[in-house]
């Protein structure tokens, strides 16, 4: 029986006095392909945020890789995760913004290459051979000199998952990839992505709001509201057969403003 | 009284002197500033408030007191408590301890200048967090600050004079005393009028090139 590379067990999150994840549990498979869904605010941002150790957290346990994330073991105690551990626990986990935030004084090939030269102490030849073979695979090969600015949303968005790929990590967070784009923009980065999708067996965690995409990349969906689990089960479950009423209304207000399902 | 440009031949070497020393004086307390400037800077951003609040506190008493008070303070009062000070030194270390409180300042905006994704995105390619100051955030919060710290060097330069009320020997100084002796001041005092007036139009020029290559740190 394969472990789950995700164990999230009874996560609290509070800012201040908002709780935003109420005792969440749920598991995530190896190469498994997870789409999170749900109403503005109801914690999903926070979820990938968690994992990325780019927030703490309240309560509860999380283990990734089969390793405590937030925790570890000294003499027989276990003791909030330092900084080396934390260190070590993100080598397994990528994440790709919304707003892209690539580094906008180094140039496409740079960004690409900065992280797997200073944190896995690569050196540049290599590292730029495989950063040439991932700007292939996005299909900007030939922007590898341009600076972020010379590049359209869409293009350093692709640079972005470029620039995540590249430390090979086994997880792999997206987090609205597409909201900050114009339309005609979105197609490249999702097609991007159902490659990756297609042709790796990274895990991946999709939060957006593009129910189509979700629908075609996900083999799982789970639906959020406030900082709960209503509902998950198959795309075709979730988005053809949403047994829970919030589920419902909420897909109902998505159509409604005009998304496809 | 006439303009008289042997009496200006004559005293020219010992202004020149004085200009040196004024040059030298700005760049020194520009040394000490840039350097001290950031000390202070970092420890205001401590989340030790045993170190940030006192910071804070000793930068509003630096500005909110006038240089010449605390030029004063440091060559004629701390002797009293057995620290005698050269009055170059004295001058320098006023100087530049007055200006670090602005260009911490100069500091804490450069580096708020860079966005929070920035750091996130660092984080999220696993970079150390001295290897995020080192290849992300100094990269960027730098170039924005030049020119407002090219400005400070500027207004540093123009303070000198300061320093001849604790007898350091530089231009405004030298003037005064070349003026002294020989009972003439129009041709002294327009010689540092116009050494300053020529420097600062220089200065000025450099701080706009500045400012079109590195583009200016919004308030
Ligand atoms: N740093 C923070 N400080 C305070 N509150 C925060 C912070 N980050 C998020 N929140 C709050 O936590 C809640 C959940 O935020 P989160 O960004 O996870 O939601 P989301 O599901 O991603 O929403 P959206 O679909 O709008 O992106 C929101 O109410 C948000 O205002
Ligand atoms: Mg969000």
């Amino acid at each position: 029986m394969v472990e789950p590379i995700i164990q999230i067990d009874k996560l609290d999150k509070s800012f201040g006095p908002l709780k935003v994840l109420d005792g969440l549990s749920f598991d995530v498979m190896p190469g498994e392909k997870l789409a999170l869904i749900g109403p503005s605010g109801s914690g999903k941002t926070t979820i990938l945020r968690i994992l990325m150790t780019l927030e703490t957290i309240t309560a509860g346990h999380i283990k990734v890789c089969g390793e405590q994330l937030y925790h570890m073991q000294r003499s027989g105690h276990e003791v909030p995760a330092d900084e080396p551990h934390l260190h070590k626990m993100r080598s397994h986990i990528g994440m790709v913004f919304q707003h892209f935030n690539l580094f906008p004084h180094k140039c496409v090939l740079d960004n690409i290459t900065l992280a797997p030269m200073l944190t896995k102490g690569e050196v540049r030849a290599k590292a730029e051979q495989r950063a040439m073979e991932l700007l292939e695979m996005v299909g900007l090969a030939d922007k590898a000199k341009a600076m972020p600015a010379q590049l359209s949303g869409g293009q350093k968005q692709r640079v972005a998952i470029a620039r995540a790929l590249a430390l090979k990590p086994r997880i792999m967070l997206f987090d609205e990839v597409t909201s900050a784009l114009d339309p005609e923009l979105v197609e490249e980065v999702l097609l991007v992505m159902k490659r990756l999708a297609a042709e790796t067996d990274m895990t991946m965690l999709l939060v957006t709001h593009e129910m189509g995409f979700a629908h075609e990349f996900a083999d799982r969906v789970l639906f959020f509201d406030k900082g709960r689990i209503v509902e998950q089960g198959s795309p075709d479950k979730i988005f053809r057969h949403p047994s829970h009423e919030r589920t419902q209304s909420f897909l109902r207000k998505i159509i409604a403003a005009g998304h496809r399902v | 009284m006439e303009w008289d440009w042997a009496f200006v031949a004559k005293i020219m070497p010992t202004l020149l002197e004085g200009l040196k020393l004024t040059v030298l004086i700005t760049i020194l307390s520009a040394f000490v500033a840039a350097g001290l400037g950031l000390v202070l800077a970092i420890a205001k951003r401590s989340r030790n408030g045993w170190i940030a609040k006192p910071t804070a506190m000793l930068i509003e008493f630096i500005r909110g007191t006038p240089l010449l008070v605390q030029l004063y303070f440091i060559f004629f009062v701390l002797p009293d408590v057995g620290i005698v000070l050269p009055p170059l030194v004295a001058g320098v270390i006023g100087m530049g301890l007055h200006y670090a409180t602005y260009t911490a300042e100069v500091y804490r905006a450069g580096i708020e200048n860079v966005p929070k994704g920035q750091w996130e995105a660092a984080r999220a390619t696993n970079l150390t967090v001295p290897q995020t100051w080192i290849h992300v955030v100094i990269p960027q919060a730098l170039p924005p600050m030049i020119p407002a710290l090219a400005n400070y060097l500027i207004a540093m330069f123009k303070e000198t004079p300061l320093l001849s009320a604790i007898t350091v020997l530089e231009l405004m100084n030298q003037a005064k005393s070349v003026a002294n002796s020989n009972y003439r001041y129009i041709e002294p005092m327009t010689l540092v009028g116009a050494f300053f007036l020529v420097m600062s139009l220089l200065s000025v020029i450099l701080l706009r090139w500045l400012e079109r290559r590195y583009g200016r740190l919004a308030k």
